[in-house]
This record gives C-alpha cells, sequence and structure tokens, in this order.
C-alpha cells in the first residue's frame, strides 16, 4: 500500500478541523470555573471628560454583587500601567513621549471605551444591572479624533504631561541625497492620501477568565491572546509585579487576531488582580460593540508622497511625510508600525536610489492604534502602488512598463535599500508576468468594451509589493528600539513508544499550525502524522515564546523546530551508534530510520527514544538517557515575501457601487508547506484588503465619539461582496532560514488594498479622477460621477 | 422564574430561565453546548445560528421563552451517533472552509439550511447571497462557497459522478 504523502508541499487537510466543525473547539469563552464571578466593565461614553467623581455606592448594593474597583483602588496596590513594548526616538535624539496607560482610567478619561470601573458579580447580568448603577459625574473636555485636528495649534492635549500631541517626531533615510535629487528631476509627481482607520474585527470577541490558587499562590489567565508569554512577562513584569513562576497564562482555541490580541490589554490585568483580592475566578467577556471601542483599532495615516523622476520615467527620490495616529495611549507594538514596519518598506519592489521619510506621531481621543494584519507594510504599499499609478497618469508613461523599469532585477539579490533592510531573494518580473497572465490582463480592453455595451465602468488595477516579516532578529530589532527579543523557541520530546509531543512558542488562531507544523515534523522525523501532537499556548507547558505575528510562526518558529529535531537526530545518533556498534560518523538518518553507512542494519527512531528511556544497552557514561531537545532561534534577517496584485472591477454608474469582479494574487512567500493553507491565508488577507479599500471605515465625527461602532455602522465584508480569488505561488526561496520559508499571513491584505483602487480609478478614467482615498464607497464614487467628478482632477 | 421545556440534539430538557434569557446563553451556559457561538450582539454574525424546528435561527436573537415545545438542533447535534460527519461538516473539512473556527458552526447551520431550501439546484451568486447573514473573518469565504457548492448534491442524494 502506497502511503499518501504528507510531508512538505502536500495539501494536508487540517488536523484541527475535526473539533471545530463539531462544536468542541474550547476557546475562553467557553470556559468556566467553579466559583467563578463576572466582571462588566464601564467605559467612558466621553471622548475626552475629567472624572470629578464616581459614586459606587448603589452599584455595590445591587443584587448579586461581588465587587465595584475603580482607579482608586487598584492605586493602593501600586499597580502599573500597560507598558509600551517598543521605544521610538524623535530626530532631535529625544525618547518618544510614552505617558501613563493606566488599567483604569484615573482622573481623566481619554477615548469613548476608555474603562472606569469593574463591576463583578454572581452572574454577568447582575454586573451588568449593577453597572448601571454607577454614578459618575464628569467635566467635558474638548476632544480630537484625526491626525489633522492634533497638530492644529491650540489643539486639545490628551495629555496634559507631554505638553504637546506629539508622541514622536521620527525620520529615516539621506535627506540631502534625496533633496539633491529632486533638485535635478526632469518630473515631480505628488500625491496626498490617507490610510483608513480600521476595526479588526476578529470573530471571537476578546475575553478573560483570571484566577487564583491560595494554595500554591498561583494565578492563573486564560485569555484570548496571540502570545501568552509575551502577555506573561508584560502583566507580571510591569502591570502586577508578580514573578513568573506563580504566574500562568493560558491562550487556548483562539478566534482570530489579525494583530488585534497580540496587545496586553487593561482587562487581562484586571481580572487577574480581581481574581487575587477576591480568592474567586473573574470571568470578563466583551461584547462586539465594546470591541468597537476597546480592541485596538488599524491603520490611519495621513501621508504626503512625492517621487523625482528622470526624464525617462526612472525613479530618483522618494520623499514622504507621514502623520500616524497613536490613539489615546500607546499600545504594545504602537510605536514600530508606522516606523520600522512602515517608512523601511518604502523602496518597495524599485531601485529607488534615495529614501527620505519624516514620520509624526500623535495622540488622539480615540482607542488606541496598533498592528493590524500588514501592520505598516499595508500603508507603505497603498502609498507606493498607488504612487505608481498617479506617475503613470501625469507622465503618460504606460503602468505596467513604468513598474517594470524600476524594479529591482532579479540578479541583484541580496539588494541593500536606502531604508535600512537588505532583501535577500525575489524576483519581481516573473511575479508581475505570471500574474498578469492569469488575469488576461492583455484581454482587459475587450471585457472593458463588453462592460461598457451593459452600460457598465470597467477597471483594472495592478500592485506590485514586497513586505519584511518573519519577525525578527532580536539585535537589530533591540537597536531600533524593541524591548524583547524576537527569537522563537521549540521543544521536541520524543516519547519512550515513538510518538512526538512538539511545543511552541508561536500560537495558532487560524492558521493551521497543528497540521503546517505536523508535517514538518513528519517530513524530517518520519513519524506518522498521528502520532505527532503540536502543542501551543500554555506558559506552563512551553518553555518559552514570543508569540504569533508579523507572519513568524514558520519562519522563525519552524526554524526553532528545525534545530530542536537536528538535536534530537544528533543524539539519536549517538545512541544508534551504540545499538548497532559503529562508528557516530557513520550514522544516516532518513525516513525515521537510523542506518550504518554501506550495511543494512537499521534502527527506527522510535527504537532508539525507547532505548533512550529504557537506557539498558546504553553509552550511559557518556550521554544523558533522555530524548527531548529544545531550540531557540533567532533570525538572521527578516523575510521578504512579494508579489503582484491584479484587481477588475466593474462600477455601476447609477449608484456608484463597486464589484470586485476578479481578483488574481501571485505571491512569493519562499518554500510552501501545505499549498491549501497557504491559498486560505492569501484569499483571507485578499478579503480583508478589499474591506479595506472598498468598505470599512472607522469612523470618529469630530467630537471624537466613534461613529462605526457596531456591525450595524462597520461595514464587514460579506460572501456576496467578495469574488473567487485566484491565487497563485511563485517561490523564491528565503536564503537565511533553514526551510527557505518567507511568510504568508499578511501579504494579502498587503498587497490587495491599492491594486483595488487602482482599479477603481481606471474605471473612473473617463472621470478625470487622479486618486480615491479608501473606502471607495458607493457615495464616493457616485458623487464623482454625478457631481462634476473634473474638480478631483485638479489636485 | 419561568421555565422552558424544549428538545435539543434529540434530549428533552426542562430548564429555569429569567424572561430576558436567550436561547443561545440556555445552550451555552444551562446545558453547556459551547459549540454555538456568539459574535456579535447586534443579529449581524451569524456564529450563533441553530436550527429551531428545521429551520436556521439566529439564537442570540430568540429569547429562550421563544423557543418553548420546539426542537433544536446546534452544530453537536449534527454528527450521526457513530461520529460519522454531517455531508457538510465533511465539505467544510475538506474544502478547507474554515480557520480559526470560530464563525463555523453558525456557518455550517447556515449552509445545511440554504441547501435545504434550495433542492433545485444553488448557483454560486446564491450560495454568496444566501450568506448574507454570516461573517467570517479569516476565510475570505471563497472556500464556504466551495463547501457548500460540494455539499449540495451530496445532501439532495445526487452526487455527481466525476466526469467533468
Amino acid at each position: 500500500m502506497n502511503a499518501i504523502f504528507q510531508g512538505i508541499g502536500a495539501s494536508v487537510r487540517r488536523k484541527e478541523d475535526l473539533r471545530f466543525i463539531s462544536g468542541r473547539g474550547h476557546y475562553t469563552d467557553d470556559m468556566n470555573k467553579p466559583n467563578q464571578t463576572h466582571a462588566v466593565i464601564k467605559r467612558s461614553d466621553r471622548p475626552h471628560a475629567k472624572i470629578l467623581g464616581i459614586d459606587t455606592a448603589a452599584a455595590k448594593a445591587a443584587p448579586g454583587v461581588v465587587a465595584v474597583f475603580i482607579a482608586s483602588d487598584l492605586e493602593k496596590d501600586a499597580l502599573g500601567g500597560i507598558p509600551c513594548g517598543w521605544q521610538i526616538h524623535s530626530k532631535d535624539g529625544s525618547p518618544m513621549a510614552e505617558p501613563m496607560h493606566p488599567i483604569l482610567a484615573s482622573g481623566k478619561v481619554r477615548h469613548v471605551g476608555d474603562p472606569i470601573a469593574i463591576v463583578i458579580a454572581e452572574t454577568r447580568e447582575q454586573a451588568k444591572d449593577a453597572a448601571e448603577k454607577l454614578v459618575i459625574e464628569f467635566e467635558d473636555l474638548p476632544a480630537i479624533a484625526t491626525v489633522r485636528d492634533a497638530i492644529r495649534p491650540g489643539a486639545p492635549i490628551v495629555h496634559d504631561e507631554v505638553g504637546s500631541n506629539t508622541c514622536f517626531d521620527w525620520h529615516i533615510g539621506d535627506k540631502d541625497m534625496v533633496d539633491a535629487a529632486f533638485a535635478r528631476a526632469a518630473h515631480v509627481v505628488k500625491l496626498d492620501l490617507t490610510n483608513n482607520r480600521l476595526v479588526p474585527n476578529a470573530m471571537e470577541p476578546r475575553c478573560a477568565i483570571g484566577d487564583f490558587d491560595p494554595m500554591s499562590d498561583e494565578y492563573t489567565l486564560v485569555t484570548t491572546s496571540q502570545n501568552p508569554h509575551v502577555i506573561r512577562l508584560l502583566m507580571g513584569a510591569f502591570v502586577l509585579h508578580l514573578p513568573e513562576h506563580k504566574l500562568r497564562v493560558v491562550a487556548p482555541d483562539v478566534g482570530g487576531g489579525f494583530g488585534s490580541k497580540i496587545y496586553h490589554y487593561a482587562e487581562e490585568a484586571m481580572v487577574t488582580w480581581a481574581a487575587g483580592k477576591l480568592k474567586r475566578p473573574v470571568k470578563w467577556t466583551c461584547d462586539r460593540t465594546e470591541a468597537f471601542m476597546s480592541d485596538a483599532h488599524g491603520r490611519d495615516h495621513d501621508s504626503v508622497a512625492t517621487m523625482a523622476l528622470d526624464a525617462e520615467g526612472n525613479f530618483l527620490a522618494l520623499r514622504v511625510s507621514t502623520i500616524a495616529n497613536m490613539g489615546a495611549y500607546l499600545s504594545t507594538f504602537a510605536p514600530a508600525v508606522p516606523t520600522y514596519l512602515y517608512a523601511t518598506l518604502l523602496a518597495g519592489v524599485y531601485k529607488t536610489p534615495a529614501v527620505y521619510a519624516e514620520v509624526h506621531a500623535v495622540f488622539t481621543n480615540t482607542v488606541p492604534v496598533d498592528a493590524y494584519r500588514g501592520a505598516g507594510r499595508p500603508e507603505a504599499t497603498f502609498l507606493l502602488e498607488r504612487l505608481m499609478d498617479v506617475i503613470a497618469h501625469d507622465t503618460g508613461i504606460d503602468r505596467v512598463k513604468l513598474r517594470q523599469q524600476n524594479f529591482i532585477p532579479a540578479d541583484a539579490f541580496p539588494y541593500q535599500t536606502p531604508v535600512a533592510l537588505q532583501y535577500d531573494s525575489g524576483d519581481y518580473q516573473t511575479t508581475q508576468a505570471k500574474a498578469m497572465e492569469h488575469a488576461d490582463w492583455a484581454g482587459f480592453p475587450a471585457r472593458k468594451a463588453a462592460a461598457a455595451a451593459k452600460g457598465k465602468l470597467r477597471g483594472i488595477g495592478m500592485s506590485t509589493y514586497v513586505e519584511a516579516c518573519g519577525i525578527a532578529p532580536s539585535k537589530l530589532v533591540g537597536q531600533l528600539g524593541a524591548r524583547a527579543g524576537l527569537y522563537e523557541v521549540a521543544n521536541v520530546r520524543m516519547h519512550p513508544t515513538g510518538s512526538v509531543t512538539v511545543f511552541t512558542g508561536t500560537h495558532s488562531h487560524g492558521q493551521g499550525h497543528e497540521t503546517t507544523f505536523a508535517q514538518l515534523v513528519h517530513d524530517q522525523l518520519g513519524i506518522p502524522m498521528n502520532q505527532i501532537e503540536i502543542v501551543h499556548g500554555d506558559t506552563d507547558k512551553i518553555p518559552f515564546g514570543m508569540g504569533t505575528y508579523g507572519s513568524r510562526s514558520l519562519a522563525v518558529g519552524g526554524s526553532a523546530m528545525v534545530k530542536a529535531m537536528d538535536k534530537i537526530i544528533e543524539k539519536g545518533k549517538k545512541i544508534a551508534a551504540h545499538l548497532m556498534e559503529a562508528a557516530v560518523e557513520d550514522i544516516e538518518f532518513g525516513g525515521g530510520k537510523f542506518s550504518v553507512a554501506g550495511t543494512d542494519k537499521v534502527k527506527t527512531l522510535g527504537e532508539i527514544a525507547l532505548t533512550a528511556y529504557v537506557p539498558h544497552n546504553y553509552p550511559i557514561e557518556t550521554l544523558e538517557p533522555g530524548l527531548d531537545e529544545t531550540a531557540f532561534y533567532d533570525p538572521k534577517n527578516f523575510t521578504y515575501p512579494g508579489g503582484c496584485h491584479i484587481c477588475e472591477v466593474e462600477i455601476d454608474p447609477d449608484t456608484g457601487v463597486t464589484s470586485v469582479v476578479g481578483f488574481t494574487a501571485v505571491d512569493d512567500v519562499g518554500r510552501v508547506i501545505n499549498p491549501m493553507i497557504v491559498e486560505g491565508q492569501v484569499q483571507g488577507g485578499v478579503a480583508q484588503g478589499i474591506g479595506q479599500a472598498l468598505y470599512e471605515a472607522a469612523v470618529y465625527d469630530s467630537e471624537g465619539q466613534l461613529v462605526s461602532g457596531s456591525f450595524m455602522d462597520y461595514t464587514m465584508p460579506r460572501a456576496d461582496n467578495l469574488p473567487n480569488i485566484l491565487v497563485g505561488t511563485e517561490t523564491t526561496l528565503c536564503t537565511h532560514n533553514p526551510l527557505g520559508v518567507k511568510g504568508c499571513g499578511e501579504v494579502g491584505a498587503i498587497g490587495s488594498p491599492p491594486a483595488v483602487i487602482n482599479a477603481v480609478v481606471d474605471a473612473l478614467s473617463g472621470y478625470g479622477v487622479r486618486h480615491i482615498d479608501m473606502p471607495a464607497s458607493p457615495q464616493k464614487i457616485w458623487s464623482i460621477i454625478h457631481a462634476g467628478g473634473h474638480k478631483m482632477a485638479a489636485e | 422564574m419561568p421555565h422552558v421545556t424544549l428538545t435539543v440534539n434529540g434530549k428533552t430538557h426542562t430548564v429555569d430561565v429569567e424572561a430576558r434569557t436567550l436561547l443561545v446563553e440556555l445552550l451555552r451556559e444551562k446545558l453547556t453546548l459551547t459549540g454555538t457561538h456568539i459574535g456579535c450582539d447586534t443579529s449581524q454574525c451569524g456564529a450563533c445560528i441553530v436550527h429551531m424546528d428545521g429551520v436556521s435561527v439566529k439564537s442570540c436573537t430568540t429569547l429562550a421563552l421563544q423557543a418553548d415545545g420546539t426542537s433544536v438542533t446546534t452544530i453537536e447535534g449534527l454528527a450521526a451517533a457513530d461520529g460519522t460527519l454531517h455531508p457538510m461538516q465533511e465539505a467544510f473539512r475538506e474544502h478547507h472552509a474554515l480557520q480559526c473556527g470560530f464563525c463555523t458552526p453558525g456557518m455550517v447551520m447556515s449552509a445545511i439550511d440554504l441547501v435545504n431550501s434550495h433542492p433545485e439546484g444553488l448557483s454560486e451568486e446564491q450560495i454568496r447571497h444566501g450568506l448574507e447573514g454570516n461573517l467570517c473573518r479569516c476565510t475570505g469565504y471563497h472556500n464556504i462557497v466551495k463547501a457548500i457548492a460540494a455539499a449540495w448534491p451530496v445532501m439532495h442524494g445526487k452526487e455527481l459522478v466525476a466526469a467533468e
């Protein structure tokens, strides 16, 4: 019987699916602990106000209430604020402003949703009822929501102690070189654009259960997190002052993250601390409406991009100025997003010799903004790829040729960009050519004509991108301001009977790690898939880990696994040499078997494992028993996936409604372990990118109220808003990790938004449109078509 | 306290509830059937969809009292007693129609009702329209649509011969 191939490159059906399709997933809110209490958080409905007084008496007296805590209660225990994991320095060398981010608002609320009190009762309903009885006296203050308002002279100040709304004013690149290039440019093309603010909206709302065991003095937090060890570190060391050995953080099945579940949130600290106070478990489950005003938002940039070109259309220099919204407080990775995850990507796939970018990060009276799928790279890609089409529009150069003539050539790798990064591999010409072929770019004029015959406006758009993921080399990010290392950890534990448990510091919340990692282990160790268990998400089980984000799990976590498996094989060879009375150098390993070169002597990995745990005949003088190895892997560089996305749209001029009628993504994500999972990741990312481009916007009114605060108001892409998404891959291997993998989690969301907007602008070319900001809503498009769209062309 | 008597996945229960208790709360908290999820509070996402007397309903907008005397099927009740999966569950697994799995129970329940109510056939456009009440943030719906299309012939006993 031929075994079905399940190693690297096979679309193995997912091991985790059976429990999810049977209703046996184990999400945080599915758990309840004996004697559990329920917490509800009272949040500010004001964008900016002084808290003059809080009367908790009626709430405390309400039925079922166990406790009500406000900021002054936390202050008695000298709890810390929520820490920020990345420090940026401004142009003048001064560190970023880092105002206190309290667990509960103290003295002042700074955004709608800012937590003020935690009400704990026997049931959730009782806690909700009691929270309504809190009497809070406010003095409203003027508020700001947009970056433009934040830098206006005389603007209200979010943090009085900072003295202005500036968090930092940072730059990168060679300004003099850029200025000199602009002085000799034949063309200068300028584009003002925004990157719309988004709400991540993972389908599972956040949830946290705190527990305290008085017998052992141990705290346990079960939480919806992408990185339980990071939460343990941040919450233990900085907020609650609990030592790691007394704090366990568990992240079980997690229903999507997209970045929003990376961060240490105040609610995690609240329930853990309260559980210690009450000696009872405390559970908090977020409502969706509450999630809109408390999950970190994404994007929210306002930029000016200017390209200098020579007479032939070659790029000479790029100048970018961006104002980035940090929200009211600094979330865990917030300062890294508009700086090292954004401006370092502004060379893009182009050999632009000089790039200079300034980034002004500001505080506003809005929910904190942090990494959302792509984190900085979608913002860079949208800016560059919109600029490409605007350059083509302004200069008359064909948009495909403009890109081609400025691509970094395939033989130029490794390629040092003028903004710090060194790309290791890529082939942008090939991904572009493949995408154009799959999308039938050449056949577009006929489709446009056919659409026109039906009264529809058809457009096609392209985006060619590169991104940096596989986050990240610890030494490098340390120099750039990260306050943590970004290595990954794997523990490979062979069991005496030949099965294996692999513990990873990464976390799966939809990515299918239980399958992909099992394929990797199967491929390397030859153990059958059903004998491999992948364990993640529990600080008591896993040595350490930095979690899953920045498409790092396979590139960094998988590499750690390879290193640990290499150690297993190395030790196994010594045991095998002893058993088969051969020299270690003569032992070969492959397909799960150790053999003596040139002989038919063989021992299976299972036999070696048994010997390691039952060491009766064993080199005990020179070798420890057991077969259990741990490896830490610190990457040498980022990885650089790239590719080309092509979108085709049809616009109904009567309604302004855009239909995406075709979408092609050809991505170079390095070596692919499971093509089915990679395609799914790309499709999901593209859906979020189309969502950003056409539908989604977190809107605040001028007074700081969140207008799009529920699924009634915030347009999530639905099945009938999206097309089938054609996914292709084209591989160049990463040159610096053992698997040659790059990462696929974010490419869809990075490459797609400008492809969509370029297609929309192309469809509206007859109306003199040069640029449309996202989301390209029907109202915006209808106004262009019906209300003198030519005004837009004059910018 | 009022009580309701209902059949869930073939088993009859009588449960004390508050007047405001929602069907989803009864299922998750009183019967510990946590496969049915809560993804929003505005009846938009469909993570809570179950079948009530064979028709899909959003259990987050159904009072427990409204379920009195009905027969409810949840995701836990789809597979046969011997563990054989429902064709829709199989199709979701085969076509990689789930990633994080959180929307999946509601998506599967919704999809079964959609297929059941279209014995005449189901176009891709109809499937996409039929999923308007379900949100998924992971898959982009591409593979969900494929899975439902693949489950239709199986559920209607018209399994296509591989002759395309």
